[in-house]
């Protein structure tokens, strides 16, 4: 096969040990990416005592994987793994480069990006070649799609969240090359992390919920979203929200669902005193019903839902509440 | 004394921006006249720094990159406290993408002179890429820590600071000079005050075009951008709506069976 083009790059990502999710949904795009390109699929991963996880990424479709194995890179380190990639990058100057929109990837992407004075693409949709073998980064805005091309820098690089793209299919017996990076002896860092500090999320978890309760702008106030959670605990629900609603403070930020927050797809999902901006609406895919209750008759969410009501939210939140109350109880 | 440069960005009042959208026939943005407000996340950047120079005395530059009409903004800015302002405003800085933005305005801090502190809001509530404030770290060869939700040690060049994570939060430690990205969880912004209206007044605003900032133009707006908008299309997520009618009562049974129906209660 002709190998003209540089590998696709996935720069991989370990919480503890353990491959992230989002690295090997990632691994499957830049298999299918890699394949019209005619090229490779590479991956970079940093830790600490993860070679078996490294060999193991070989059956989600890496043909190589660059293992940094240290002690000082068990924990995200910004300066020193930016380090470590650009340097790498430089050698074997990958055609595309791509991350998860993780807090890490958030931080890491735009550090690497301007480091190999390269264009950056946040929070796609969708990745596509097109008829110059160029990459279409799809991002929603002013509801509609919009693609976004590097067309002269390389690498193009671009974040993806979670959920965006499936999991490969596992290939058990695929192998592929590891090779362990040489590391500098002292790694020098004018931002070093201490400790990783892990909370228990309070509720439902928002990614894997069968009922999600989304609130925007329209919920009004702190008040209104008290009404939001009534509603989320009487249904067992997972509680999401639009960016508005988090700029105002009611929502917590990991409660944000759409293109650069969370994606979902539960089985019910109730939208409420949201406009249906497709920055959100595209964090939800493969929802089986669909609920939207906003004042506003002529919000482009009740074009996107199954089931709509026009009346003010916040007098038809607590009324439905009690209802559902009573059916549960009676 | 600190000197500290906090970056803002007029967006589009976040209300109001679904108004703005892609005309299905002519590809291009339908705008209208929407307000351009202070982006919300700069306002707990602008706060991190009045609270620092409340405790340690600062000096704070507010920089911004946009139209004349964004000078309001840094107006505004000046009357929470900042002390001077500018704008770096020309058609030149037109179409920039991150790269090329974060490039300007890192240009407009070296002018001003390099800070021990660079505050920026982590993300903008138009564009809400993330990216300027790395960028700009990088082409000030400055650490830099996202996400910033508590400063637990200022004393001194070397800060511990707390960084949100999906499920919890980094404990980093930071040697000064470093820009940080921060989160609303840091503080909660103050408002307007009328003397501080009135103390604004009197502080000016610099407005600074390409000549100013003595970087070559093919590094500036679209000719420095590496990405660009290649296409705009609309979308069809449409599906078959069923509007539940009737009095409030009556919507809420209905409602309520449907979703038993439907076996998702």
């Amino acid at each position: 096969m002709e190998n003209s083009k540089g590998p696709v790059w996935v720069i991989g990502e370990q919480v503890d040990g353990q491959v992230v999710t989002v690295t090997l949904q990632l691994i499957g795009q830049a298999r299918k990416l890699a394949s019209q390109l005619g090229t490779t699929v590479e991956v970079v991963l940093l830790g600490d005592n993860i070679e078996e996880q490294a060999r193991n990424i070989f059956s989600f479709g890496a043909d190589r994987v660059y293992l940094g194995n240290a002690p000082v890179l068990d924990q995200y380190q910004s300066e020193i793994y930016t380090d470590i990639i650009v340097k790498l990058a430089k050698e074997k100057e990958p055609e595309i480069i791509l991350l998860g929109s993780t807090h890490m990837g958030r931080e890491l992407a735009p550090l690497v990006a301007a480091r190999l004075q390269t264009g950056l693409t946040a929070h796609c949709i969708d990745l596509v070649l097109n008829q110059e073998n160029i990459l279409e980064q799809k991002i929603p805005a002013y509801g509609g799609l919009i693609s976004i091309i590097c067309p002269e820098k390389r690498p193009q690089m671009a974040t993806v969240a979670k959920g965006v793209f499936p999991l490969p299919e596992v290939e058990t017996g695929r192998t592929g090359e590891l090779i362990t990076l040489e590391l500098a002896a002292d790694l020098k860092s004018r931002v070093r992390t201490l400790e990783i500090v892990r909370t228990k999320p309070d509720g439902v978890p928002l990614g894997t919920a069968k009922v999600v309760i989304a609130g925007g702008a329209g919920v009004g106030d702190t008040n209104g979203w008290a009404e939001i959670e009534e509603l989320a605990g009487e249904l067992n629900a997972a509680i999401g929200s639009t960016r508005p609603a988090m700029d105002n403070g009611w929502a917590d930020p990991e409660s944000m669902i759409g293109q650069s927050g969370k994606m979902i797809c539960p089985d019910l999902y109730i939208g409420i005193g949201l406009s249906g901006e497709l920055q959100h609406m595209v964090g939800i895919s493969g929802c089986r019903i669909m609920v939207a209750v906003n004042n506003d008759p002529k919000a482009t969410v009740f074009e996107q839902v199954d089931f709509g009501i026009v009346d003010d939210c916040r007098q038809f939140i607590p009324l439905l509440t009690e209802k559902i109350r009573q059916h549960r109880s009676g | 004394m600190l000197n500290i440069v906090v970056c803002v960005k007029a967006v589009p009042e976040p209300k109001e921006s679904c108004k703005i959208t892609i005309d299905p026939v002519s590809k291009t943005l339908n705008r209208c006249e929407v307000a351009m407000v202070l982006n919300p996340l700069d306002k707990n950047a602008m706060e991190a720094a009045l609270q620092l120079k409340e405790q340690y005395g600062a000096h704070i530059t507010v920089l911004s990159m946009g139209p004349p009409q964004a000078s309001p903004i840094v107006k505004e800015c000046l009357a929470l406290g900042g002390d001077q302002g500018f704008l770096l405003s020309d058609r030149a800085f037109g179409g920039a993408d991150t790269y090329a933005t974060a490039f300007t305005l890192a240009s407009g801090i070296k002018k001003v002179g390099k800070p021990d502190i660079i505050l920026c809001g982590m993300a903008s509530s138009d564009g809400a890429t993330e990216w300027v404030g790395p960028q700009i770290a990088t082409f000030l060869d400055m650490p830099v820590v996202t996400m910033l939700k508590e400063i637990v040690n200022s004393a001194g060049d070397c800060w511990q600071v707390k960084a949100s994570l999906e499920d919890g939060y980094r404990l980093l430690e930071v040697d000064l000079p470093a820009l940080f990205t921060v989160t609303r969880d840091l503080n909660e912004p103050r408002a307007l005050s009328f003397s501080g209206i009135i103390k604004a007044r009197k502080k000016k605003i610099t407005v600074w075009g390409k000549e100013d900032l003595g970087v070559p133009e093919e590094s500036l707006g679209l000719p420095g951008s590496p990405t660009i908008v290649s296409e705009m299309t609309t979308t069809d997520n449409k599906r078959q709506v069923e509007i539940i009618t009737g009095s409030r009562e009556e919507m809420a049974d209905q409602l309520l069976l449907k979703l038993v129906d439907a076996g998702a209660i």
